[in-house]
């Protein structure tokens, strides 16, 4: 290898690692271990979108003892508790201090293309030459809105949960949220306890209850193996990756979040939002099935639960297996909405995030812009991606899920590099 | 559900079904189809609709043979009830398109059915059609299916092939969703 000509232009690396959130500094963790010669960048500080994208009162929806990361000597004194936004980001800085990476902070990526050999990354603090780059920017760096949000009449204004702080910061009157997964039912429920008239917009969405049987529902999901579920099992992996957050919410009293408990609130129920015309929102009439499928999957999770429980013989030990009552649907549904007479002030979209590669200059993305990878061994040699839904697991997508993914797919990278390595000499 | 899964038999083929979504996932243009009906005036309100071809897979397609409906009001609306009426069409319509699904997310469920039967009713407010009362819209104030279904499953299992076909199915779409609907005279 001539570094002696690289050395002047640019700086060379074996991996670049972009992002300082939980995934990339598990990755730096394992690389580290391995003895890969690596950097992180990070646009911002550690933590950098759970410092700047959340809103104030959003806490994480898994209990803090699913928060393992690797390495970590993190000592928990509240595990069933559910961490606040500043104590993710206290949690993720002392982790970082624990793992050290060789972090660039404040050194934001303008383009990953590809080199002679392996990559260039272009920051605008200079550039780097490596041989591997791992993505772990995250899955949801922008809202997904839909087209119909251009179609919204003036004056009425649209927020992202990315920019949505609390309810003071929404113009007065009436709120649509568009979305039932986690982030509408949170915020719907946030606004109308503000005394804001909340219009819910439920299409397909996933219902659980945030305790069962006397235990959290992570907890179940994680004893029962289905967090680790992994992506080579899945018999429709497309469908597993598109399913919805989970209707959950990290309230220290673990009051339910579902449709039942937002209606008994007083938030009107509406279906999908499908259309805005002449100043009137269209729902789709597809509400009542949208709650059946969800309560019906619900009924299989407990279940499954309850199955799992009793081949362990753990019945005895626990309060007895109940079904949540269906989600109760009004017998006309609202399919038309004015939007002066509502009293809709403003539209809340929280109908999801893609992540952004704007700047990866790799042809790596489909027609519909999502990166091509098999469990985050992107389709370009020494590329990787971390963090997405359902990436190698189940649980890709969250803290507890960085380690896993990030020891394989590290695995995956020093084989990479060594076989760059022989063609190198062999060249 | 089954154990034996090669007895289930709905009479689907699942295996081009979902040969048939491998491919056109590959193949967009291929999935593009276009749906085709004329229709002729006989007489009063009584209309009949020709349906032969339509556009799919990239070429012209025919039906093995052209289906005729007869569409006509009935005799309350002093009319000469040659055929259903058209909103009664569209109830069979959802019917059909619905017992599709029920069969073939059975099929692919491992499902056997032996019975499946829906009735439809849907509301109307007839002022509306007639222009007695602007505040009523022309079509349905809402649509009302009940399935019964006999077959080698449970309640639940049973409940959820029919959420999942109407979670499929195109009519239900079409009926629950607002469509752009032009209409141009030549």
């Amino acid at each position: 290898m001539n570094d002696g000509a690289l050395r002047d232009a640019r700086r060379h690396v074996a991996v670049v690692v972009i992002g300082a959130g939980h995934a990339g500094l598990a990755m730096s963790y394992w690389l580290s271990r391995r003895g890969v010669d690596h950097i992180v960048l990070e646009r911002g500080e550690v933590a950098h979108t759970w410092k700047t994208e959340r809103w104030d009162s959003l806490r994480l929806l898994t209990p803090n003892w699913q928060s393992r990361l690797p390495g970590s000597s993190h000592e928990e004194q509240d595990p069933d508790g559910f961490r606040t936004m500043p104590e993710t980001v206290a949690f993720l800085e002392a982790y970082a201090r624990q793992v050290a990476p060789p972090l660039y902070t404040r050194t934001r990526v303008d383009a990953v293309r590809p080199a002679s050999r392996g990559y260039e990354v272009d920051t605008d603090q200079g550039s780097w030459a490596c041989d591997a780059v791992v993505l772990a920017t995250g899955a949801c760096n922008r809202p997904a809105i839909p087209a119909v949000a251009a179609a919204l009449p003036a004056g009425i204004e649209s927020v992202s949960p990315l920019q949505y702080r609390n309810p003071d910061a929404l113009p007065e009157g009436g709120v649509l949220v568009v979305g039932a997964s986690a982030s509408g039912v949170q915020l719907a429920e946030e606004l109308q306890a503000a005394g804001r008239q909340v219009t819910l917009c439920v299409g397909e969405h996933v219902r659980v209850p945030r305790t069962y049987r006397g235990r959290d529902i992570q907890w179940w999901m994680d004893a029962t193996g289905l967090m680790d579920q992994r992506y080579e099992e899945l018999d429709d992996l497309e469908r597993a990756r598109n399913v919805a957050s989970l209707q959950l919410a990290g309230n220290p009293d673990r009051r339910p979040v579902d449709i039942n408990a937002l209606s008994a609130q007083g938030v009107r129920v509406a279906g999908r939002l499908v259309g805005v015309s002449q100043g009137k929102l269209q729902f789709s009439g597809s509400l009542r099935n949208v709650c059946e499928l969800a309560d019906l999957k619900l009924v299989r999770l407990l279940k499954s639960i309850d199955e799992w429980a009793t081949a362990r013989g753990m019945n005895g030990a626990l309060p007895a297996a109940e079904r949540p009552s269906p989600t109760h649907v009004e017998a006309s549904p609202p399919l038309i909405l004015d939007l002066a007479r509502s009293g809709i002030q403003s539209v809340l979209w929280a109908t999801g995030f893609r992540p952004d590669y704007r700047w990866l200059q790799v042809p790596v993305l489909d027609a519909k812009g999502r990166i091509l990878h098999d469990g985050g061994v992107v389709r370009a040699p020494g590329l990787y991606v971390l963090g997405l839904p359902f990436l190698r697991r189940r649980k890709s997508t969250l803290i507890d899920g960085a380690g896993g993914d990030a020891e394989e797919l590290s695995a995956h990278l020093l084989t990479h590099l060594a076989s760059a390595a022989r063609a190198v000499q062999g060249a | 559900m089954a154990t034996n899964t090669s007895t289930v038999d709905n009479g689907v083929n699942v295996t081009a079904l979902l040969g048939a979504r491998e491919a056109l996932g590959k193949a967009p243009e291929a999935a593009q189809f276009k749906w085709r009906a004329s229709c002729k005036w006989v007489k009063g309100t009584h209309s009949r609709s020709t349906i032969e071809g339509y556009y799919g897979l990239g070429a012209e397609q025919k039906h093995r043979r052209a289906f005729e409906f007869d569409a006509d009001h009935p005799d309350v609306f002093a009319s000469e009830d040659q055929g259903a009426t058209p909103v009664e069409l569209v109830l069979a319509g959802l019917a059909s398109c619905l017992t599709a699904g029920v069969a073939a997310v059975a099929q692919m469920r491992q499902i056997q059915l032996r019975s499946v039967s829906a009735t439809l009713e849907a509301g109307m407010d007839i002022r509306g059609i007639l222009g007695a009362d602007a505040d009523v819209r022309n079509g349905f104030d809402g649509v009302k299916v009940t399935y019964e279904i006999d077959a080698d499953a449970s309640p639940e299992d049973i409940r959820a092939l029919v959420a999942q076909s109407q979670k499929r199915s195109a009519v239900y779409d079409i009926l629950t969703n607002p469509t752009n609907v032009t209409v141009e005279v030549k």
